[in-house]
C-alpha cells in the first residue's frame, strides 16, 4: 500500500473518528457555551478529514473522495488511533480525551508545516491554526476541572487513569512511518514524544493532577489490526445513511 | 459561594476602524474562558476582529424610572440640535 495513503489516512481518520465522537455532545453539553464550543470543535474535526481524506482519495487514484473513504469503509481499514475512539463518558473525560488529543495534534501539524509534500504542508498550515485554539481551550478546562472542586478533581483524575495507557499509540511508528520520515513527509512519531510529555507534565502539573507511572499503551488502531468493539458502534451510527441510502443527495 | 458562573457582557468590534458593539452575554467562569466563549458563540460567522468582555455586574446602568429627569429636560431644548446653520451645498451630506 502506498504510504502516503496510509499516512493520510490515519491522520483523516483521526479526526473524523475524533469529530464524530464530540458531536455527539451537541445538545447534551453542561452549559450553552460549551455545547457550541464542543460543535465547532467538532465541525473543525470534520472539515480537516475533508482535507486529508481527499488528499488521500486523490493519491490513491482510484476514484474515492472523502466521502466514499468516510462512509464506505469497514472498521479494519480504519487507521484512528484508539484514543479517539474511546467513549466520551463524562464532560471531564471527553474534555481530557480532547486535551490528549489537541496537544498531540498541535505538535504534530506543527511539524507537518515543513513537510517535504505541499499538499501536506498547506493542510498543516490550516488546520494548525484551529488546534492552537482547540487546545488552549481543552488546556484551560483541563486545569479548571482539576483544579476545581473535589468532584471535578476525582473525575478528571480518573479520566486521566483511563486514557493515558491510549496516548503511547500516538508515538508509535512502524515502517510506514519510516518511509514517510524518509520522504520527508512527516517527522517519526516517536520523535514528539519529549515535546508532548513536557507539555503533558506542566498540564497536569497545573491541573493538580498525578500522571500514571506506567507507559505501557493499547495499541491496533493506527495499523488497523485490533480496533476496539467501539469503532463499529460509531460506524453503524456514521454510515447508516450512505450504507442504507447509496448516493442519497439532498 | 454561588454556584452559577458570572455573567458576562460581550462587545465585538466587526472591523478595525469601527467602535465594538454589544451582541449579547454569556456565562463563564473567568475573564479569559468568557473571552473564549465569547469566540464560540458570537464569532462563529466571521463577525469579530477584536472581543471585549465585561462582567455584567460591573456595568452601572441608569435607573428605567429615572427617565423622567434624566432626558425629558431635553427633548425641549432643540437648539442644542445644529439644525439652525445654513450648509452651502458644496458641503455636501452631513
Amino acid at each position: 500500500m502506498d504510504p502516503v495513503f496510509e499516512f493520510c489516512l490515519r491522520m483523516g481518520d483521526n479526526t473524523l473518528v475524533l469529530g464524530h465522537r464530540v458531536s455527539e455532545w451537541c445538545g447534551h453539553a453542561p452549559v450553552l457555551e460549551e455545547d457550541i464550543a464542543l460543535a465547532n470543535t467538532a465541525l473543525d474535526l470534520i472539515g480537516q478529514t475533508q482535507l486529508w481524506l481527499g488528499l488521500a482519495g486523490e493519491v490513491e487514484g482510484k476514484g474515492r473522495d472523502a466521502d466514499a473513504l468516510a462512509f464506505r469503509r469497514d472498521a479494519w481499514d480504519f487507521r484512528s488511533v484508539l484514543l479517539v475512539e474511546q467513549p466520551g463518558g463524562d464532560f471531564g473525560n471527553t474534555i481530557l480525551r480532547q486535551y490528549l488529543f489537541d496537544q498531540w495534534q498541535a505538535l504534530f501539524l506543527a511539524a507537518l508545516t515543513s513537510s517535504s509534500d505541499d499538499r501536506v504542508a498547506a493542510i498543516a498550515a490550516k488546520a494548525s491554526k484551529e488546534v492552537a485554539y482547540h487546545v488552549e481551550r481543552s488546556r484551560g478546562t483541563v486545569v479548571g476541572l482539576g483544579d476545581g472542586t473535589a468532584e471535578s478533581h476525582a473525575r478528571m483524575q480518573a479520566a486521566l487513569d483511563r486514557l493515558y495507557p491510549y496516548v503511547g499509540e500516538l508515538f508509535a511508528g512502524d515502517t510506514v512511518d519510516e518511509e514517510i520520515a524518509a520522504r520527508g513527509i512527516a517527522p517519526l512519531p516517536g520523535s514528539l514524544r519529549d515535546a508532548y510529555d513536557a507539555a503533558l507534565s506542566e498540564t497536569v502539573a497545573k491541573a493538580t493532577l498525578t500522571l500514571p507511572e506506567s507507559r505501557w499503551t493499547h495499541t491496533g488502531g493506527r495499523d488497523g489490526t485490533r480496533h476496539s468493539e467501539h469503532l463499529g458502534h460509531i460506524l453503524t451510527e456514521m454510515q447508516w445513511l450512505q450504507r442504507a441510502y447509496p448516493d442519497a443527495t439532498w | 459561594m454561588s454556584k452559577e458562573w458570572p455573567l458576562w457582557e460581550i462587545f465585538i468590534r466587526g472591523q478595525n476602524g469601527m467602535s465594538h458593539r454589544h451582541v449579547g452575554s454569556l456565562h463563564a467562569p473567568d475573564a479569559e474562558t468568557a473571552i473564549l466563549n465569547a469566540r464560540d458563540v458570537y464569532t462563529r460567522r466571521n463577525e469579530g476582529v477584536s472581543i471585549w468582555a465585561v462582567q455584567a455586574a460591573d456595568i452601572t446602568a441608569s435607573s428605567p424610572s429615572d427617565k423622567g429627569p434624566l432626558y425629558e429636560p431635553s427633548e425641549a431644548k432643540v437648539y442644542r440640535h445644529p439644525t439652525f446653520f445654513d450648509i452651502p451645498d458644496d458641503v455636501g451630506a452631513m
